[in-house]
């Protein structure tokens, strides 16, 4: 249990998907222009996150993996291809569900909803529980089962969304201040992305 | 004063433009309107009229961080010559301090109010005074022997990337003080942190020396200290020649530490002027050590680490605790603004400031980088807040 919250924590905060790796940046950067439809993609990439994390996890572990289907057969060279998939599969599901009960979020988030299926965070995400699982149970970023498979989609997620969400709130407000003319737009919000992730580095080696 | 009024009004026709003085116009109407209260006035709209305006809350930020400013520049001489045990007047540890900390203000403001001139002069607007405080600042939350240059590229890269970009002073979303300190400490890592920066043991200009240092001092900081403890409990926190320092050392201020944060009864002066003339908002300075006490009292309940069991009162007391929540969380401009946003924003200032010193090793401070870390997310809290009274509102106008 005390695993299952460290990792939480630390994918929140640590590893943010964001501010440690930078990924997922075409949609942070081109949704985050008011907090509702930031709120919107941060929800719809959690919700990715949540469910192709612990699918991938199993099929690594029961099916793709060494031994695991036929005896002396080591399929993992097709997770990438199954991971994406995997993605573009539930990715499809969410978009239906958003455009069936909130058509004006459907309308708002546009191309960038069903771009989340190449959206690098979610990949990322798996490739990285895939250098996890095999790390030994007592590393703290270890994913051994698949609670915390559960745990680290989760907290990527929620750090992404918490991303994204205070840079959304950050531009509103940028929205009344005079900024040079060729910083407009982009320019001033990849520097505010760099120095927002000056401050994250506060939790960079945090000990939980 | 007439004479003064008479001189600037005889000269000013060569900075108009078309004068031969035109590019420096900017500089000249900034001096202007610091000496005397400006008479152009507003022809249209409505305005609120009121005798404060920025230059004047930011003469009075200046003044309350004098005490500090004054006692910084006593610690520093006091600390140098504890160590390079030489007898104490008071007239060499105040010149020793002078010469230590006024190259320091000089550099900041030279650097920085350079930037805000030029640009001014460029896009074609007045000066504004921001810069003023955030260049007190910087000199008071740097350690004494950090180099001169290292200060002017830092500062130079926060009023450039983290003001001017913005739109200048009012616009900023992050603190420029707290902007170069970070900036110091994550590109010179090694200027800034460990036990040999904190304490001046050089002379400078001929001030003071190093003849005689004595053999084995240690210059960290109590934070620093308590952050390499071995064990579970608090060990006894030491000056640099190895002498106790108790609570009530920790707050009158003669111990290692940034030049302006030893001193929690300057601090306190200026917490009081700050309040007294309502440019501070006491709800953030409250919340944030209230934040603050509270989760170093959760921490002493858990007390696996040295760190875990510092007692509250020393956490507030120790560090930049004090100098942060007073002079840089209650930054009008980068802190939350809605009334409610205040108490939340300042209550996890505190929070994350304790957390990040007992949970993160590599830092013994937390709350600069905590603070930082707030200021982004201060427009969110002020959004959820305002939404809030939105919803509310129209709850109210449905019925």
């Amino acid at each position: 249990m005390e695993h299952f919250f460290s990792l939480l924590v630390r994918s929140i905060f640590v590893d943010n998907m964001i501010f440690a790796f930078f990924l997922g940046m075409c949609s942070y950067l081109a949704v985050s222009k008011n907090v509702k439809t930031a709120f919107g993609l941060g929800i719809a990439v959690t919700f990715v996150l949540l469910i192709t994390l612990p699918v991938n996890y199993l099929l690594q572990t029961k099916v793709l993996g060494p031994d695991c289907l036929i005896e002396g057969v080591d399929l993992s060279f097709l997770s990438f291809i199954l991971f994406i998939a995997v993605i573009a599969g539930i990715t499809q599901l969410v978009e239906m569900v958003v455009e069936r009960f909130t058509p004006s979020l459907y309308a708002s988030l546009g191309i960038f909803l069903p771009l989340i299926a190449v959206n690098c965070a979610i990949m990322g995400a798996s490739l990285f529980m895939l250098q996890r699982i095999t790390k030994d149970p007592s590393d703290t970023q270890a994913i051994a089962n698949i609670g915390d498979a559960f745990a680290y989609a989760l907290g990527s997620g929620i750090g992404w969304l918490l991303a994204i969400v205070g840079l959304a709130a950050i531009r509103e407000k940028m929205s009344y201040s005079n900024v040079p003319a060729p910083l407009r737009g982009l320019g001033i919000t990849f520097i505010t992305v760099g120095l927002m992730s000056m401050a994250f580095m506060c939790f960079s080696g945090l000990n939980i | 004063m007439k004479a003064l009024r008479n001189f600037l009004d005889k000269v000013k026709p060569s900075f108009e433009e078309g004068g031969k003085l035109a590019m420096f116009r900017s500089v000249f109407e900034g001096f202007e309107s610091f000496l005397f209260v400006p008479d152009t006035t507003a022809k249209r709209g409505a305005h609120i009229h009121d005798c404060i305006d920025s230059k004047r809350v930011m003469s009075m930020v200046v003044i309350a961080l004098m005490p500090a400013l004054l006692f910084g520049i006593y610690n520093v001489g006091y600390q140098h010559f504890l160590v390079t045990g030489q007898e104490m007047e008071i007239g060499s540890i105040v010149a020793y301090g002078l010469a230590c900390v006024l190259p320091k203000i000089v550099v900041s403001y030279v650097v920085g109010l350079g930037i805000e001139f030029i640009v001014a002069q460029w896009k074609k607007e007045e000066i504004q005074e921001g810069f003023l405080v955030s260049g007190l600042l910087i000199p008071l939350i740097v350690p004494a022997n950090c180099p001169l240059w290292m200060l002017a590229v830092a500062t130079a890269f926060a009023v450039i990337f983290a003001k001017e970009v913005f739109g200048g002073t009012g616009m900023n979303i992050f603190n420029v003080a707290l902007i170069t300190r970070v900036f110091l400490f994550f590109a010179y890592p090694t200027a800034m942190s460990g036990e040999s920066v904190w304490i001046g043991t050089e002379g400078i200009f001929g001030i003071g020396g190093a003849s005689n240092v004595i053999d084995s001092f240690t210059g960290a900081t109590p934070l620093g200290q308590v952050g390499v403890a071995q064990g579970v409990v608090t060990p006894i926190i030491t000056n640099a020649v190895g002498t106790e320092i108790s609570t009530l050392d920790m707050f009158i201020g003669l111990i290692p530490g940034s030049i302006g944060e030893t001193s929690k009864i300057a601090i306190l002066i200026g917490a009081v002027i700050l309040l007294f003339t309502g440019i501070a908002s006491w709800k953030t300075m409250i919340s944030v050590f209230v934040g603050g006490a509270l989760t170093a009292l959760l921490f002493n309940q858990i007390g696996t680490t040295p760190i875990m069991n510092l007692p509250w009162y020393d956490h507030i007391l120790l560090g930049g605790f004090s100098f942060g929540a007073v002079f840089m969380a209650t930054d009008p401009v980068t802190s939350a603004r809605t009334e409610c946003g205040k108490y939340v924003f300042g209550f996890l200032i505190g929070m994350f400031a304790i957390i990040i010193r007992v949970l993160n090793p590599g830092y013994p401070e937390g709350m600069m980088l905590s603070i930082l870390l707030m200021n982004l997310f201060a427009p969110l809290i002020d959004y959820f807040f305002v939404q809030a009274n939105i919803n509310r509102r129209l709850k109210r106008v449905k019925k």
